[in-house]
């Protein structure tokens, strides 16, 4: 009989086709709202995730990554005195001003690296080389860099020159990282670079990166420079999750998602269950003829699952793949964001199951209360 | 019901009744009635006098509240619900007034259906309703939808349907009253020479009196109870 259900459901092509595409629809609009969510979350932790240390030491009162509490240099030597310590070097990062050629100024996030080590360099370096940071004025740019900087007519090349507070900087690499979360282009220059490009204050060092040794964890190592007083050590996992949990809580970007991927369950079960109970109504006389024939509520119910489940499978796999090739579509534009890790699929996948049980319910409960002596009537 | 008797139904003063309001009305009041092997039984009545509520209490699509209900030696009244179905997919065929052909089957997977559910293999069943089919002289026509079908047309297929697994039971509610005289005297015709056989019985719900003479016996109907038996039909005439 499972074959009759799905004769009976794909010859019905208007409903058929009303009912894959409002799963579709229902998942395109929860998959794709949820992969930008994702990839917006993401770009709030690009600078965690661009430098990449196991560990990074900030002011005890900093909530996320984004927010920068100025420290004194010492703090790296504080750092290092900690047992388990392999490693500590200093990071500074803020908001500067550009100046083009052309007159123009632009926001960039200046990014200074630890002199010796260049420790948290790009790792997707597209020209140039990183070990050119330490000749004079040396600057490597991202690819948002040649991006904006294009848009003014400048073209960043190596040995393009802009100023940075008034200072030169040139270009000797062009470098690939994760776009930051407001899309200020990425400018990597040394940390005594960092000093000299940067407006000048008592406490200039933005982070201290760390790294354990053999048999000690980065949680902690982490745990281990908390005691510290007036600093904290966060284990990179933690201060990926500590950022997105803090947008989560303080931004209404939750919410305005959230609502739309909400939305769309509402169209889902609107849509599939109102179709599928229409589906099921206008073949109510036949099913109680079968049920007349000898169909079990068994066989019945085997029959509207696999209906409904057919319909949900076919209406997932086209609003998956339209989804897909948008992230690719946008990917390869850098615009929006977009990130659809597994669970956004598979979150979707347990939606769409409940909508076509929902579905198949609404039709069950029409046809168990069906008595088969209405086809008589 | 013996062993080795002709009767095949047996029903005996059966009571069926419906809500309406706060009261009830009583459909079936005491109706007794037999059927017999090899014969065509027709009930015959005015509209509302039980006709059709006889027939769904005899094949088990209604429960009756009192009264027995012998089909093939089963006691229909005490059968559960899951064997009582079981009972109808194995031993009952059907034939509707709207012949309820499911309209996005062929007429092939429309008479194919009973045998799917008595578990024979798609392929094989569609095969077996296509000679079906074939022997009602739809040959040409396995492959077409209902709406491609004229109203004999769709009679025939639920015919084929009703007959495809061999039960020993046809039921048929009023079956020619969607088609016009013709197709009714064809329709019956080929119900009579094509259902009929010793080992099964044949009932057949009408108030069409054009198709009174295709009967064997006329079972009489009025006001929920059988009235009178005419062994005579080609003589008999309705008061």
């Amino acid at each position: 009989m499972l074959r009759i259900a799905l004769k009976m459901l794909f010859r019905d092509r208007a409903k058929y086709a009303m009912l894959v595409s409002g799963l579709a629809f229902c998942t395109l609009l929860m998959c794709q709202q949820s992969s930008v969510f994702c990839g917006l979350m993401m770009w709030t932790t690009a600078t965690v995730r661009n430098i990449g240390a196991p560990v990074w030491v900030v002011d005890a009162k900093v909530e996320q990554a984004n927010e920068v509490i100025p420290m004194r240099q010492i703090e790296v030597e504080r750092v290092r005195s900690v047992p388990g310590v392999a490693w500590a070097v200093p990071l500074y990062i803020g908001i500067e001003q550009a100046r083009l050629a052309d007159g123009s100024f632009q926001n960039v996030q200046l990014t200074g690296l630890d002199t010796g080590t260049l420790m948290g360099r790009p790792m997707d370096m597209r020209v140039g080389n990183i070990e050119d940071l330490r000749l004079p004025n040396a600057v490597v740019v991202d690819q948002v860099a040649v991006e904006k900087f294009g848009r003014k007519g400048i073209e960043i090349k190596l040995g393009t020159t802009f100023e940075i507070n008034d200072k030169e900087a040139r270009v000797v690499g062009i470098c690939h990282v994760s776009r930051s979360f407001l899309g200020q282009p990425y400018i990597y220059t040394t940390f005594d670079r960092a000093m000299e490009y940067a407006k000048p204050s008592r406490k200039q060092l933005s982070y201290v990166l760390a790294g354990p040794i053999e048999g000690v964890s980065d949680a902690e190592l982490a745990a281990r420079i908390s005691k510290l007083p007036g600093i904290r050590g966060i284990a990179k996992d933690d201060l990926f999750w500590m950022t997105v949990l803090w947008y989560i809580k303080n931004t209404g970007i939750p919410i305005s998602f959230g609502t739309v991927v909400l939305l769309g369950i509402i169209v889902g079960i609107a849509i599939a269950g109102q179709t599928f109970y229409l589906f099921v109504y206008d073949n109510l006389r036949f099913l109680a003829a079968l049920k007349a024939m000898g169909a079990t509520m068994r066989v019945l119910t085997g029959m509207v699952l696999l209906q409904a489940f057919s319909v949900g499978f076919i209406g997932y796999g086209i609003g998956v793949g339209l989804v897909s090739w948008f992230g690719n579509a946008v990917l390869a534009k850098g615009q929006p964001p977009f990130f659809m890790p597994w669970q956004v699929p598979a979150f979707v996948a347990v939606v769409i199951a409940f909508i076509c049980i929902f579905s198949a319910t609404i039709g069950l409960i029409k046809i168990a209360r069906l008595e088969p002596a209405v086809v008589f009537r | 019901m013996r062993p080795g008797s002709n009767q095949a139904i047996r029903v005996e003063g059966v009571v069926k009744s419906f809500p309406a309001g706060d009261s009830r009305t009583f459909a079936l009041k005491g109706a007794t009635l037999d059927a017999r092997f090899g014969e065509l039984l027709m009930i015959v009545g005015p509209s509302g006098c039980g006709k059709t509520t006889l027939l769904s209490v005899i094949c088990g699509t209604l429960r009756c509240e009192e009264g027995t209900v012998n089909v093939f030696g089963h006691d229909i009244r005490s059968m559960k619900d899951r064997a009582l179905t079981q009972f109808r997919c194995e031993n009952i065929g059907f034939i509707f007034q709207q012949f309820n052909l499911i309209p996005t089957l062929t007429a092939a997977e429309n008479a194919s259906i009973p045998l799917v559910l008595n578990r024979v293999k798609p392929s094989e069943a569609e095969r077996r309703a296509s000679a079906m089919l074939s022997d009602l002289g739809l040959a040409e026509k396995t492959r077409s939808f209902p709406r491609e079908l004229s109203g004999g047309q769709q009679q025939r297929v639920a015919i084929s349907r009703a007959l495809v697994h061999h039960p020993r039971l046809v039921i048929c509610d009023e079956p020619t009253a969607s088609l016009d005289a013709a197709s009714g005297q064809k329709t019956m015709d080929l119900l009579k020479s094509s259902a009929l056989q010793p080992d099964r019985c044949v009932i057949v719900v009408t108030h069409d009196s054009r198709i009174y003479h295709f009967a064997d016996r006329i079972a009489e109907m009025e006001d929920g109870k059988v009235t009178g038996i005419f062994d005579d039909p080609k003589n008999y005439h309705h008061a």
